[in-house]
């Protein structure tokens, strides 16, 4: 490697989130297109056809300023839309009516356990039809479905802040739960409607950076991002400069392979929507968007910590998950009355990991006085089959002292295995933990 | 016969029983026949069957819609719901729209019947009808001539008496001009006004959507019916649409300030031919008309004229080579390789003129002078109510005599291109003949000035 570069993972990430608006981004055609007959959800306008014009989605723009308020971004007072020209099947116009130099929201935050990650914008365009290959008579083709074309998309780019692919996960996660908080994004990586790029290298002033494409679950991000950074540092000790590419990664090999070679900079020809007149938003707009903004896992957080006494570790689980977070709202209410607290009730709905998609808070709270009738909560009990469980699950043992934490739930689950469900589980985890410890 | 009925007279007749849609409509077909193998102004033509029945239909009516059982057509840009619409162009040769434009459905709701579509330069292209990829239409008054555009067709469909009156479009001088070279009135509404909806486009900051009559009543109440805002195309005005035909009472124009920029005449000018001698002396002796109605007449200047030719030709192919990406033929129409030489000229520099590196020297720079010639019409209307202009500089020019040198024929746009940079409104109006050639001038004005140009062009023409 050469010398005086500081070599560190560098990495920012891309994020697109398809708006859960009715209708599209440009036009009435609905918006939810997972799943529906091909080409059953279009028009002249997301079509392409001649002389159609768009019209913007107004709560499109609203959402794309909620979420940009929601990151800490500064709220464009003049934004405009810019179309961006390149050839391709799936785009009907021959340009996609994106956002180029006056994004909507730019700057902000948002806090990871490993720091602050710095937001470049938060810019709204169009989604593009989808091509598929497949057979026809025979016959290789290629067919477009346009149901998705001018579906209203968001996209959340970074600093190149990230320096880990544990704290770009993290990050990915996070954003994840403010968008679904917002309740703008279904932000469904399985069905597409939130997709991650990452650019990686091992430091800006290197010359290359690799895009990384195809990163559809939250696992495949840390991995490949892990891969990357491995295979570019074998690169960079031979003395060379990786190539500047886009890069997507595999899951049957667990690799990253190139897609195409990005040496010079795509030429977009961007130029101002003429078709649609700049938007203006006064202090008062930007105001009342802001006034509509739910509480944010960050601070809901908090709020369970400081005032319902929950522990840190389960308010962040709860919040991370919205079912999970209103299911255990709904079970507070109802056990309201009873003697079960907000600590304990959080206690045994993270770590008994009841189906909350089978269970309803009712049946749960009910379990729950049940299970607190028969529960064993005799410590010398309990510490025996403590004891078994680390002698059961040593590897379990090893994992959690080189701080996998997570290796804890092997050793609760087999107490409460052992004692048919009847161990105090908040009881056992405390006891688990403080033998890990100690020894 | 019907060669000078108007619709405003047409309408009379029909609401007094004295005339019906079917004879109208019929008439048009027989000109369609008789004149447009020579012509060559009519693209398409709706299935005679489907017209008859549609003017049979609006005599059974009592013509209580606005355009009851009007025979119109439609410049071929125009999307016309299962009725081929080309834009000129081979490539769209066999396209037919699934949808109308709002234009389109407004004028059928007022009744209007479309007898069929117009030839016209390819995609708007052009000024003389030449560039159309179905060939020139000839110019209704002498066949050697060309008949001007981009709405070619348009206009000499209504010289001819295929229609009442036609649609067209405006980028640059496309309805002021052809309807100058034939002896009608054209209106270029001011940007916003009129739906773009559903016309192809051409370059969209500049587009307007206008029409081409024998009177400046009929054009006040085209406008009336297709002017307001639209949903459907963001750009539209959210302004009142006054009722044009009832504001047409002035006789006189005592009171009226008409502005003449010497930078239009004979001086001074670098880039652009100066104007013809006879058609100076016609352009002279109607200013004289205006003064005679009791109008004041001053001078006004508007130094970036040449300029606003040079932005103009700038920024029309740099959206022009985007609105055309769309014409690959993988969902409609032919391909690329039937685009012609000057939809690809356009192409080609707005391409170049869009593309990194050059973006800013050419269509950056060209939005600032944009701004410019905005600010000389603003200052140029604290000055006067409206500006009076030629059309073009040369009567109609001889098919072919620009051929092989199109920056000759960008030239001649420097009366038409500035009023479309800054989005005004302007209304041509016949002004005479040169060697038996009609030739025109315009009157110009503030954005949503159209109620006041037709009331003093109305007076002008002494309808």
């Amino acid at each position: 490697m050469k010398s005086k570069v500081r070599y560190e993972p560098t990495i920012g990430l891309e994020i697109h989130c398809e708006l859960r608006t009715n209708s599209k981004m440009f036009c009435g055609c609905p918006a939810n297109h997972f799943g529906k007959t091909p080409n059953t959800q279009t028009c002249p306008v997301c079509l392409g056809l001649p002389g159609a014009l768009p019209v913007p989605n107004r709560k499109a723009v609203e959402w794309t300023i909620m979420v940009g308020l929601a990151l800490n971004s500064t709220i464009n007072p003049e934004s405009k839309f810019d179309r961006k020209h390149y050839f391709y099947p799936d785009l009907p116009k021959g340009y996609q009516i994106s956002q180029y130099d006056e994004p909507l929201c730019f700057g902000g935050f948002l806090a990871t356990s490993s720091g602050k990650v710095g937001i470049t914008r938060v810019h709204l365009e169009e989604d593009t039809g989808k091509l598929q290959h497949t057979q026809l008579d025979g016959q290789k083709v290629s067919l477009v479905d346009f149901n998705r074309s001018g579906v209203a998309l968001i996209e959340i780019v970074t600093d190149p802040d990230i320096h880990s692919a544990s704290q770009a996960k993290e990050y990915s996660q996070k954003l994840q739960n403010i968008i679904r908080f917002l309740g703008v994004s279904d932000c469904d990586m399985e069905k597409g409607s939130m997709r991650l790029e990452a650019n990686i290298s091992w430091g800006l002033g290197l010359g290359y950076k690799v895009e990384v494409k195809n990163l559809n679950s939250f696992r495949f991000v840390e991995k490949a991002i892990d891969y990357e950074l491995k295979r570019q540092k074998q690169i960079l000790e031979t003395g060379e400069t990786p190539r500047q590419e886009t890069r997507g990664w595999s899951e049957k090999t667990n690799t990253t392979m190139t897609q195409r070679y990005k040496e010079t900079a795509a030429d977009y020809r961007y130029f101002p929507e003429p078709d649609i007149p700049p938007m203006e938003f006064s202090k008062e707009f930007i105001a009342r968007i802001r006034k509509t903004l739910p509480e944010l896992p960050q601070t809901l957080v908090e709020r369970l910590v400081k005032q319902l006494k929950v522990r840190g570790d389960y308010a962040e689980i709860l919040v991370s998950d919205k079912n999970l977070l209103s299911f255990f709202e709904k079970a507070l209410e109802i056990a309201g009355k009873s003697q079960i607290g907000a600590d304990v009730l959080a206690g045994y709905l993270v770590n008994s990991k009841v189906d909350i998609a089978k269970t309803s808070p009712e049946i749960f709270i009910s379990l729950l006085h049940k299970q607190k009738s028969e529960k064993v909560s005799d410590i010398s009990l309990i510490d025996t089959w403590v004891k078994e469980a680390l002698e059961n699950f040593p590897d379990a043992v090893t994992d959690f002292k080189q701080g996998k934490t997570n290796a804890i739930s092997a050793l609760i689950g087999y107490v409460m295995k052992v004692s048919k469900g009847k161990a105090d589980a908040v009881l056992a985890r405390d006891m688990i933990e403080k033998s890990l410890k100690k020894s | 016969m019907f060669s000078d009925l108007t619709i405003v007279s047409a309408i009379d007749l029909l609401r007094k029983r004295k005339l019906s849609s079917l004879e109208l409509i019929k008439n048009c077909l027989e000109n369609i026949r008789k004149k447009n193998a020579q012509y060559n102004v009519v693209l398409s033509v709706v299935d005679e069957e489907v017209l008859l029945k549609e003017a049979g239909e609006a005599d059974k009516t009592d013509f209580s819609l606005p355009l009851s059982g009007i025979p119109l057509i439609h410049k071929d840009l125009f999307s016309t719901a299962n009725i081929r619409t080309t834009a000129g162009s081979k490539v769209l040769n066999s396209y037919s729209p699934v949808y109308d434009a709002t234009v389109v459905r407004r004028l059928k709701e007022a009744g209007a019947i479309i007898v069929g579509k117009a030839n016209e330069d390819a995609w708007g292209h052009g000024s003389s009808g030449e560039n159309s990829d179905f060939g020139p239409t000839l110019n209704a008054y002498d066949k050697s001539r060309v008949a001007g555009g981009s709405s070619s067709g348009s206009a000499v469909a209504v010289a001819l008496g295929m229609c009442l009156a036609s649609t067209g479009t405006d980028t640059g001088g496309s309805i002021r001009v052809p309807a100058a070279f034939n002896n009608l009135v054209g209106l270029k509404p001011s940007y916003g006004r009129v739906s773009r909806y559903g016309i192809i486009a051409m370059a969209s900051s500049l587009d307007s959507i206008g029409h081409i009559t024998k009177t400046v009543a009929d054009s006040a109440l085209l406008l009336s019916v297709t002017a307001g805002k639209d949903p459907y195309d963001a750009t539209t005005l959210d302004k009142k649409v006054p009722n044009y035909p009832q504001l047409l009472k002035r006789k006189d124009l005592k009171g009226i300030k008409i502005g003449v920029p010497p930078e239009y005449l004979n001086v001074g000018r670098k880039v652009t031919p100066g104007m013809d001698k006879k058609l100076e002396q016609i352009t002279e002796s109607s200013l004289q008309k205006f003064k005679m109605l009791g109008a004041e007449i001053v001078e006004v200047h508007l130094p970036y004229t040449e300029p606003a030719l040079e932005t103009y030709y700038v920024l029309v192919p740099s959206e022009v080579s985007s609105n055309l990406s769309r014409y690959d033929g993988v969902r409609y129409g032919n391909d690329r390789t039937n685009f012609g030489d000057e939809a690809k000229r356009r192409i080609m520099i707005g391409t170049y003129s869009l593309s990194s590196g050059y973006y800013d020297a050419y269509y950056k720079t060209a939005q600032k002078v944009r701004t410019l010639v905005c600010k000389d019409f603003e200052k140029a209307f604290m000055q006067a109510d409206v500006i009076f202009a030629p059309v073009t500089p040369t009567p109609p020019p001889t098919i072919g005599e620009h051929t092989g040198n199109p920056l000759s024929l960008y030239l001649s746009d420097i009366y038409t291109v500035p009023i479309n940079l800054a989005g005004l409104a302007a209304l041509s109006l016949p002004a005479g003949f040169v060697d038996n050639l009609p030739v025109g001038i315009q009157l110009i004005g503030p954005q949503l000035s159209e109620r006041k140009l037709f009331q003093i062009g109305k007076s002008y023409l002494q309808e």
